[in-house]
């Protein structure tokens, strides 16, 4: 239940990031009624690595949405940095996220025409930078998750590995508040798979970024600071991971 | 404003980038679209060959003086005397002793298509001497001028092209009487070129037209003489007359053919462009769906819905343009000048005319593309842009 996620981690609000209060969400399919996520509560403080587990259908994938302002809840809140984001026009939402949030897919989601650096550019264009500094932090960003070398290079022409750590270069170019990691590592082998939380670990420890993840894989989860399991659109329990500390 | 600018034009950007990977379902689209719009244009072409055929058979400073009531030559009756004292009317250009005027009348004769063998109704026109004077661009390319008093005749350059036993050396048999061709002329691609000439009085003795015209043409000192002129004659207790401008008259000529031809070509348009649009509606639905993920991350990603659709509508009219390009370049290069005859439904003779594809046709058929091209992106543009985020993300 939501209340073991809030009793075994009390935050002052000052330190709170994510602040999810009752939230239900409903799917139509069809004539049935699905009911995804139900009365949830859920708080996350800033500079967290949090790993949401649980068998397919039970909501993580929903949740994670949600706090990224992909979609909406059918009942209850989601405060974010102080922002009640599910209030937002669909106009300012986009803008939020935008702002706020970092994604990173499993597929990865580049787009094929672009080069890497393009890829990670693209959050950028939103913003009002020049071209010369957009590039720049594309550039640094690139750097960052090792990729320097691969500025110019397609995806078509890199590693599963290489384009997931494009696609967090994509997520963090902005510096957002929050990244949100849908499977990460699911569509790569072991050793780039630990690459990526490795990188994702570091993002958290040293840069102080708040990070949700997604995961099936329990050797990933064990990477974060604390981790949730979801069970038919409930939260069942809470423990920390090797993250910690 | 800028902002949004520019995630359109980088949005667009993608979606153009990305058209090689459809390649097969974008070029049958195109290519459909260039099917419609070159059947558009070549069929309006005919239309405007007409138009352009019986304007040019307009002089700048001519008339065509009727008897009252009647609407063409063929209906129109006029005494010698009365077609005498039309020529003498104040207005009309003089070279010497002579007015610049020809009192004609006008016969059908049968003659073989050289396309089919089928006979045709040819007009035979009968004309006065100061006639090639009067059409502006009278030209003989062949032979000589018929003799008056004779029984020879020269011939339009389209007639001879379109009809079998027209060209020079040729005999016409006309009633019981054998006619040859001595001359060949064209007039600037005007309706005379479809006809056939003799003088005018072995004309009316050949048909038993006593001293009868059905029509004077006439020049005038200056265009700007017609009021003068038709009010000389209008005036005249003596006439009954009718008079216009050959512009006037040859518009009036054409306006039945060219309404009945543009209306069909336009119904056929209209229904091929339906079939177009479902072509274009189907590539761009195939196009949003084989791009729903990449879409959606760029929504994702705080890309908003606008240039979503700025961007699928683009790659639709972009595809559209070039088959309307396209299609209009085929057009030109299959009709323009292509040289066809119909029935003129006011004298109900074949007329010779060349398709004629001009600018303003080209940039209606490629309007008209680009119109086929909206309206098959904008649904699924719109589709698009409204798909939940979350739920496109995760299609493969």
């Amino acid at each position: 239940m939501s209340e073991t996620a809030m009793a075994e981690n009390p935050q002052p609000e000052d330190d709170l990031l994510v602040d999810v209060r009752g939230v239900d969400k409903v799917f139509k399919r069809g004539s049935e009624t699905v009911h995804v996520l139900g009365g949830l509560d859920l708080q996350i403080p800033r500079g967290e690595f949090l790993a949401l587990m649980g068998p397919s259908g039970s909501g993580k994938s929903t949740l994670l949405n949600l706090v990224g302002g992909l979609d909406r809840p059918t009942e209850g809140s989601i405060t974010v940095g102080g922002q009640r984001i599910d209030k937002l026009s669909d106009r300012k939402l986009a803008g939020w996220r935008a702002n706020h949030v970092g994604l990173v897919f499993q597929f990865y989601n580049l787009m094929p025409v672009l080069s890497a650096r393009r890829n990670v550019e693209l959050p950028l264009l939103l913003t009002k930078l020049s071209a010369k500094e957009r590039r720049k932090r594309a550039e640094l960003a690139l750097e960052i998750v090792g990729l320097s070398h691969r500025l110019g290079h397609y995806p078509r022409q890199m590693s599963g590995g290489e384009q997931q750590r494009t696609g967090i270069a994509r997520a963090i170019v902005t510096d957002p508040t929050l990244l949100l990691c849908d499977e990460p590592t699911g569509d790569l082998d072991r050793k780039s798979g630990d690459e990526i939380l490795d990188l994702l670990q570091a993002l958290n420890r040293e840069q102080g970024k708040t990070i949700i993840m997604v995961t099936h894989d329990q050797l990933a989860a064990d990477r974060a600071t604390r981790t949730l399991h979801l069970d038919k659109g409930r939260l069942v329990t809470g423990m920390q991971g090797q993250g910690t500390g | 404003m800028f902002r949004s600018i520019t995630q359109i034009f980088q949005v667009t950007r993608f979606s153009i980038a990305s058209l090689p990977r459809r390649l097969g379902s974008s070029l049958s689209a195109m290519l459909g679209i260039a099917g419609v719009v070159a059947v558009m244009v070549g069929v309006l072409s005919i239309a405007q060959g007409i138009m352009s055929t019986m304007k040019s058979s307009a002089g700048a400073a001519n008339v065509i003086v009727l008897r009252s009531g009647a609407d063409t030559e063929m209906t129109s009756g006029l005494g010698g005397d009365e077609a005498r004292l039309i020529t003498e009317a104040p207005g009309i250009a003089r070279d010497g002793d002579q007015v610049i005027a020809s009192r004609e009348l006008f016969v059908m004769i049968n003659l073989p298509k050289r396309s089919t063998g089928t006979d045709a109704n040819v007009p035979v026109r009968g004309v006065e001497g100061q006639a090639d004077r009067v059409r502006e661009g009278f030209r003989l390319v062949e032979g000589r001028m018929f003799q008056p008093g004779l029984n020879e005749v020269i011939v339009g350059v389209g007639a001879r092209r379109e009809f079998q036993g027209a060209a020079l050396g040729d005999t016409l048999a006309v009633g019981s009487e054998q006619w040859p061709v001595v001359g060949v002329f064209e007039t600037g691609g005007g309706l005379a070129e479809s006809e056939v000439w003799v003088d005018a009085p072995v004309l009316q003795d050949a048909f038993r037209r006593g001293n009868s015209f059905q029509s004077v043409h006439a020049t005038l000192e200056r265009p700007g003489a017609f009021t003068e002129f038709k009010d000389a004659l209008t005036s005249d207790p003596r006439m009954n007359v009718k008079v216009q401008t050959e512009a006037e008259y040859y518009e009036g000529q054409s306006r039945l053919l060219y309404n009945l031809i543009t209306g069909l070509g336009t119904l056929i348009a209209l229904i091929m462009g339906l079939g177009a649009v479902f072509g274009a509606l189907n590539t761009m639905y195939t196009a949003v769906s084989s791009r729903t993920r990449e879409i959606a991350t760029l929504r994702a990603l705080g890309f908003r819905s606008g240039p979503v659709i700025v961007s699928v509508l683009s790659e639709s009219l972009l595809l559209a343009l070039l088959g309307g390009i396209v299609g209009a370049g085929l057009a030109w290069m299959a009709f323009d000048g292509f040289r066809g005859s119909t029935l003129n439904f006011s004298s109900f003779s074949a007329m010779t005319f060349a398709f004629d594809v001009n600018a303003p046709l080209l940039i209606q058929g490629i309007v008209f593309a680009l119109l086929i091209g909206f309206f098959g992106g904008l649904f699924p543009a719109i589709k698009a842009s409204r798909t939940p985020i979350a739920h496109a993300l995760r299609e493969l």
